[in-house]
C-alpha cells in the first residue's frame, strides 16, 4: 500500500459516514437483532431445548420452605431466536481469526483448529473429575507429561498444572514461596519488590498474599533500577517479581546481576511469565536463577483467550519449592505402572474444585507436541523479527522511549502526537477504522501514552506491512486532520462509548420492569 | 513431520525464511542471533528436550490413542457429582461458543468492536441475577470453589472482620480452597456445625452450601439469620439447576451467592474450565471481584455495553484491588447465557424436576435394598449420601466391572459413605442397574 493510496482511503472513509446516512434505508433486520437483550425478546410459552419425559415414579417434594415461589424471569426463545440472536452478537467481535490483534502482553496468536477438535473428544471432554484414576490414566499421562514439558522449557524441577489462569498462578507461585520462607525460618519477610511496569496482577497477587508491595523503579534505559533494588533488597524481602522480559519488551541484561542480588539478600525470584512467547527455547529462566514461573498458556501457548478465559497458569518451580505446590499433581507409580494425582507433602492446598482447566492444558500438550524443540525455537525467533521489523518500520514516526531492539513486543509513546491535541486512545480507535484490533494502551504506565505492539509469529509480513501502513497514515492524519481521530471510530458497530456514566450509573442487569434501554 | 517446504518445524509461523532476511536487512541487523544479545551468552540456545514435532495427521493418531486410554461418562453409566454432574449439553450451546467470533477474541478491551463478548458477558449477569434473585452479578469466576473462597475474602473486606465460618457440611475440596486464599492474610478458616453455628463479633461471614457437600438441604433461613444476627454476612453456594425447584438465595437473605456453572452447558472437561457464579448485593458492588460489564451508550446515543467498575481491579488498583482476578472463564460464561435462554423457565423447571424425581426413585430403590440408608433425614436434591453395609472401596470397583461409576466414597465423612448424583441424564434403567448392580456387590 502506498501513501497515496492509503490516503484516499482516508477519504473513502471520512465520506461514507454521511453518505450512508443518506442513501441507505433503515436496516430493520438489524436493528431487530442487534441492539434488544434475549429478555426484550422473550414470548411466553416458547422453549429452545426439549426434554426427556418423566421415567420414573415422582416422589413427593420437600417441604413448602424450600421450594421457590415465583419461577426466575428467564428470557422464553425459541432455539432459532437464540442462534440468531447469539449469531448476530459474535458478528459484532473483533477476533483473530478474523483480523490482526497486536495486543501487547497478550500475545494473541493463532488458535489452531485441531487442538480444538482434539480437545473435544469425548475420551478427554466426557471425563468426570473424580473417575477413579484407573479409569484416565491417558489424561493423567498427558498432565504428567506436561508438568515435565513445563518443567524443561522453564528450566525448573517441575510444574504444578492446578492454576486456571496466570493471576491464579502468580497467586498459587507467592503463596508457595510464602510455604518456603516459613518453613525456612524467613516468615518475617514481608514485602515483595514489584517493578514499577509490572502488569497489576503482580502487586495485586502480593497483596492478595498478605505482603507489602515494593515499587522498584525503571532506569532511564528501559531496565530496572539496580541501585533502588539494591536499597529495597533487606532481611524483610520476601521475592522480586519479575515479568521475564520485561513489560517493556526488553530483556534485561543485569539478569545475573540481578538473581544474584536477590538471592543474596535470601529472597527469591518470581518469574511472570507473560511474556515467554519472546524466550521460549532461547533460554532457560531456571537455569537463569528464577524460583518459581507461571506461563500463560492462552498467550504463549496458543490455547484460545475466549474473550476473556479459560486460561490456564501453570507454575514451574525449583526442587526446593516442589512440596509446597497446591493439590493436586501427578506422580508416576513405577511399581504399578500407573500415573496418580497426589496432595504434595507440605502443599498450600487447593486452588479449585478439581485439577485446573483441564480442557485448556489439552490443547497446551497438542500445541507443544506439534513444535517440539526446533518449532518452538523458531516460534520465539519469529516473533521477535515480527516485533522488531514493527519497531523498525515505525520508530521515525512513533516516540520510541527506549530506543534498542525489542523482544516479543515494542513499547512506543504518543507523545509527539499528543502535542498536537491527539490522544493514544484517539490512534487506537482509528486503528479500528483500518480494520485493524488497536494495541495495548496506556500500559506500562510508566510510558507517556504507551501504544504497545506484539505481533506474533503467526502474522505474515504483508499483514504487519499493511498494519504499518496504517499506522503511519493515522500519524499523518494527526498532523492534518484530528477531528478525525478524536471521532473515531467511524466503522465499528458503535462509536465511542460512554464509559465514565457507566461507571458513575452502573447499569449492570436487566431489569423486569424497567427493561434494559433506562439506564 | 517433514519439515515446511521452508524447512520450518512450526505450522502456523506467518512469515517465510526469504521474508525474515529482508526484514531483518530492515531492522538492520545480520541475524536474528543479534536481537537476543541482551541474553548472557552462556545460558543461550540451552538444550531442549521435548518429543519430536508432528504433523496434524500424527497428532490425531497420538492424542486419539491418548484419549482411548481413559473410559468417559459417554461410554459408561456414571452417577459421579461431588460438584461436577453430567447434565444435557444441547448442541446450540457448542455451536455458539465454537464460533471462532466469540473463542478467538481477547477481553473486550475496546468496546466499539467487542460488543459480542460485553453484550453476551451482560446477559449471563442479568440470568444469573434472575435465577439466585440477587441485585448484581459479575462476569464469572474460575470455577465454583475458588468463587466460594473469592466471597469469604470479599465478606471479610466489607465486615473489617477476620474470622471466616464455613459450615462443617460444604465440600471438602470448598473448605480446602478458602484456607489456601485464607492463607495469604493468615485469616482464620473455622468449621463450624449447622445445628450450632456460634458465630461471635469478629466473624466476617457463615459461609454454606445448599444442597451441602453430601446433598442434603440445610435449614438455611435459621442460618442465615444466624448469621445477620452476629453481623456477618451470609454467603450461600448453591447448584444453579436445583433453582429450578428449590428457593433462590436472595429470598432467604444471603448476602453472597456462588456457584459453579459448570451445570449450566459446560460440560465436564475433567473437571474445568468450569465457569463459576458469582452474585450479591447491590450494595457491595464495589467491593466485587472480577470483571463486571455495564450498560452505557454511545455518540449517538445507541445503546452498548462497556467493562466498567475497573476502579476495583488489578490494572487500576495494583495492591489495592479487590482481586487479582483478570483472565476468567467468559467463553463458559457465554455458553451458560445460551444454555439457561435454551431452557427458559419452563425447561428449567422440567431439568431440575427431573433430577430430583429420579435421584429419588434411585434412593428409594437403594433403600430397599438390605443394609442400605440415607445418611440423613433432611431433603436433598439431586444427590444424596447413601450409608453402605460396608465399605465403598469394596463396592466401587465391583459396579466399575458392570460399567457403572457408582458414587463417590466418602466414607471419611460418613461411615462407608457412597454419594450418589443422579441427573436427568439418568434413565430409569440406568439406576434399575445401578440397584441391581450394587445388591449383587454386597451379596455374601
Amino acid at each position: 500500500m502506498t501513501a497515496d493510496t492509503s490516503d484516499t482511503k482516508v477519504k473513502a472513509i471520512a465520506v461514507t459516514r454521511d453518505s450512508e446516512k443518506l442513501a441507505a434505508p433503515p436496516n430493520l433486520a438489524r436493528d431487530e437483532l442487534g441492539s434488544a437483550l434475549s429478555f426484550d425478546r422473550s414470548m411466553p410459552g416458547k422453549q429452545g431445548i426439549l426434554f426427556p419425559a418423566m421415567d420414573v415414579p415422582e416422589s413427593d417434594l420437600p417441604p413448602r420452605a424450600f421450594l421457590r415461589e415465583a419461577a426466575p424471569s428467564l428470557p422464553e426463545l425459541s432455539q432459532l431466536d437464540v442462534v440468531r440472536y447469539y449469531t448476530a452478537l459474535s458478528r459484532l467481535n473483533y477476533s483473530i481469526d478474523s483480523g490482526f490483534y497486536p495486543l501487547g502482553s497478550c500475545t494473541m496468536k493463532y488458535n489452531p483448529k485441531i487442538d480444538e477438535d482434539i480437545a473435544r473428544l469425548p475420551g478427554f471432554a466426557g471425563l468426570h473429575p473424580l473417575q477413579p484414576e484407573d479409569t484416565v490414566q491417558g489424561v493423567l499421562r498427558l498432565f504428567f507429561e506436561l508438568q515435565d514439558l513445563f518443567a524443561e522449557i522453564t528450566g525448573l524441577h517441575t510444574a504444578s498444572l492446578a492454576p486456571m489462569a496466570g493471576a491464579q498462578g502468580e497467586l498459587a507461585g507467592i503463596l508457595t514461596i510464602k510455604a518456603w520462607l516459613e518453613a525456612n525460618g524467613r516468615a518475617g519477610r514481608t514485602r515483595v519488590l514489584v517493578p514499577d511496569a509490572a502488569h497489576g496482577t503482580n502487586p495485586a497477587t502480593a497483596a492478595m498474599c498478605g505482603f507489602d508491595v515494593v515499587s522498584i523503579p525503571t532506569a532511564a534505559d528501559g531496565d530496572m533500577d539496580l541501585a533502588a533494588l539494591e536499597a529495597a533488597l533487606d532481611d524483610r524481602a520476601a521475592a522480586l517479581m519479575l515479568t521475564i522480559p520485561n513489560t517493556l519488551g526488553l530483556f534485561d541484561p543485569n539478569i545475573l546481576r540481578i538473581v544474584e542480588l536477590v538471592h543474596g539478600a535470601g529472597a527469591l525470584m518470581y518469574g511472570d511469565g507473560a511474556n515467554l512467547n519472546a524466550i521460549a527455547g532461547q533460554v532457560k529462566p531456571g537455569e537463569l536463577g528464577f524460583d518459581v514461573m507461571h506461563i500463560n498458556v492462552h498467550k504463549t501457548l496458543s490455547t484460545p483467550h475466549g474473550g476473556g478465559g479459560p486460561g490456564a497458569g501453570p507454575i514451574a518451580v525449583t526442587a526446593a519449592l516442589a512440596p509446597f505446590l497446591p493439590e493436586p499433581y501427578v506422580i508416576v507409580d513405577e511399581e504399578a505402572n500407573s500415573f496418580r494425582l497426589v496432595r504434595p507433602e507440605r502443599s498450600i492446598g487447593r486452588l479449585g474444585a478439581f485439577h485446573g482447566n483441564s480442557g485448556v492444558l489439552v490443547r497446551a500438550y497438542t500445541y507443544l507436541r506439534t513444535l517440539g524443540a526446533a518449532g518452538l525455537r523458531e516460534m520465539s525467533e519469529a516473533a521477535v523479527v515480527n516485533a522488531n521489523y514493527v519497531q523498525a518500520r515505525l520508530k521515525e514516526t512513533y516516540t520510541l522511549p527506549y530506543d534498542r531492539s525489542c523482544m516479543h513486543e515494542t513499547v512506543f509513546s504518543g507523545s509527539r502526537q499528543r502535542a498536537r491535541g491527539v490522544r493514544t486512545l484517539d490512534i487506537a480507535k482509528r486503528l479500528i477504522d483500518y480494520g485493524f484490533h488497536p494495541p495495548t494502551v496506556y500500559f506500562p504506565l510508566i510510558v507517556d501514552e504507551a501504544l504497545m505492539i506484539e505481533p506474533t509469529e503467526a502474522e505474515s509480513k504483508a499483514a504487519l506491512d499493511a498494519f504499518c501502513e496504517a499506522m503511519l497514515a493515522i500519524a499523518r492524519e494527526a498532523e492534518q486532520q484530528p477531528e478525525l481521530l478524536r471521532d473515531a471510530p467511524h466503522q465499528a458497530p458503535l462509536r465511542r462509548l460512554d464509559e465514565a456514566t457507566a461507571a458513575r450509573k452502573p447499569v449492570l442487569r436487566w431489569r423486569p420492569s424497567a427493561g434494559a434501554a433506562q439506564p | 513431520m517433514q519439515p515446511s517446504a521452508d524447512g520450518v518445524h512450526d505450522p502456523y509461523l506467518g512469515t517465510t525464511a526469504a521474508e525474515r532476511a529482508a526484514m531483518l536487512a530492515r531492522i538492520g541487523v545480520a541475524s536474528a542471533e543479534a536481537l537476543f544479545a541482551p541474553i548472557p551468552p552462556a545460558f543461550r540456545n540451552p538444550p531442549l528436550r521435548l518429543p519430536p514435532p508432528l504433523s496434524e495427521q500424527e497428532l490425531l493418531r497420538e492424542l486419539s490413542a491418548i484419549a482411548g486410554q481413559n473410559r468417559h461418562t459417554g461410554e459408561l453409566i456414571s452417577f459421579l457429582g461431588g460438584g461436577a454432574y453430567r447434565h444435557y449439553v444441547p448442541s446450540v450451546v457448542g455451536h455458539i461458543v465454537g464460533r471462532s467470533e466469540f473463542y478467538t477474541a481477547y477481553t473486550p478491551y475496546q468496546p466499539e468492536i467487542s460488543q459480542g463478548t460485553l453484550q453476551g458477558a451482560f446477559e449471563f449477569q442479568s440470568l444469573v441475577c434472575e435465577l439466585t434473585g440477587m441485585d448484581v452479578a459479575n462476569a464469572g469466576m474460575y470455577d465454583g470453589a475458588s468463587a466460594f473462597a473469592e466471597a469469604c475474602l470479599m465478606a471479610v473486606a466489607v465486615t473489617g472482620r477476620r474470622r471466616i465460618a464455613v459450615l462443617d457440611s460444604v465440600n471438602p475440596a470448598y473448605i480446602d480452597t478458602v484456607r489456601t486464599y485464607a492463607s495469604g492474610h493468615g485469616l482464620p478458616v473455622e468449621l463450624v456445625s449447622p445445628e450450632q453455628p456460634r458465630l461471635g463479633a469478629e466473624h466476617a461471614c457463615l459461609a454454606v452450601q445448599q444442597p451441602n457437600g453430601l446433598g442434603f438441604l440445610e435449614d438455611v433461613q435459621r442460618l442465615s439469620e444466624a448469621a445477620h444476627i452476629s453481623g456477618a454476612l451470609f454467603i450461600a453456594d448453591v447448584d444453579p439447576i436445583s433453582l429450578g425447584l428449590l428457593r433462590e438465595p436472595g429470598a432467604y437473605g444471603a448476602d453472597i451467592v456462588t456457584g459453579s456453572g459448570q451445570a449450566l452447558g459446560g460440560g465436564l472437561n475433567y473437571g474445568g474450565p468450569h465457569v463459576g457464579l458469582f452474585a450479591c448485593r447491590e450494595r457491595f458492588v464495589r467491593q466485587l471481584p472480577g470483571r463486571i460489564v455495564g450498560q452505557t451508550k454511545d455518540l449517538d446515543g445507541r445503546t452498548g455495553y462497556v467493562l466498567t467498575l475497573q476502579t476495583r481491579e488489578q490494572h487500576i488498583r495494583r495492591e489495592r484491588a479487590t482481586s487479582n482476578i483478570c483472565t476468567s472463564q467468559q467463553l463458559l460464561a457465554l455458553a451458560t447465557a445460551v444454555y439457561l435462554t435454551l431452557l427458559g423457565p419452563a425447561g428449567l423447571r422440567q431439568i431440575a424436576s427431573l433430577c430430583y424425581h429420579k435421584a429419588h426413585y434411585a434412593a428409594g430403590r437403594i433403600r430397599e435394598l438390605p443394609g442400605f440408608r440415607l445418611a440423613s433425614d433432611a431433603p436433598f436434591f439431586k444427590e444424596f449420601a447413601m450409608q453402605c453395609p460396608c465399605s465403598p472401596g469394596e463396592l466401587l470397583p465391583a459396579l466399575l466391572e458392570r460399567g457403572i461409576l457408582g458414587g463417590i466414597d466418602v466414607s471419611g465423612r460418613v461411615r462407608n459413605g457412597l454419594l450418589i448424583a443422579v441427573t436427568e441424564m439418568n434413565t430409569r434403567g440406568e439406576i434399575d442397574a445401578l440397584v441391581a448392580a450394587l445388591a449383587e456387590a454386597v451379596r455374601p
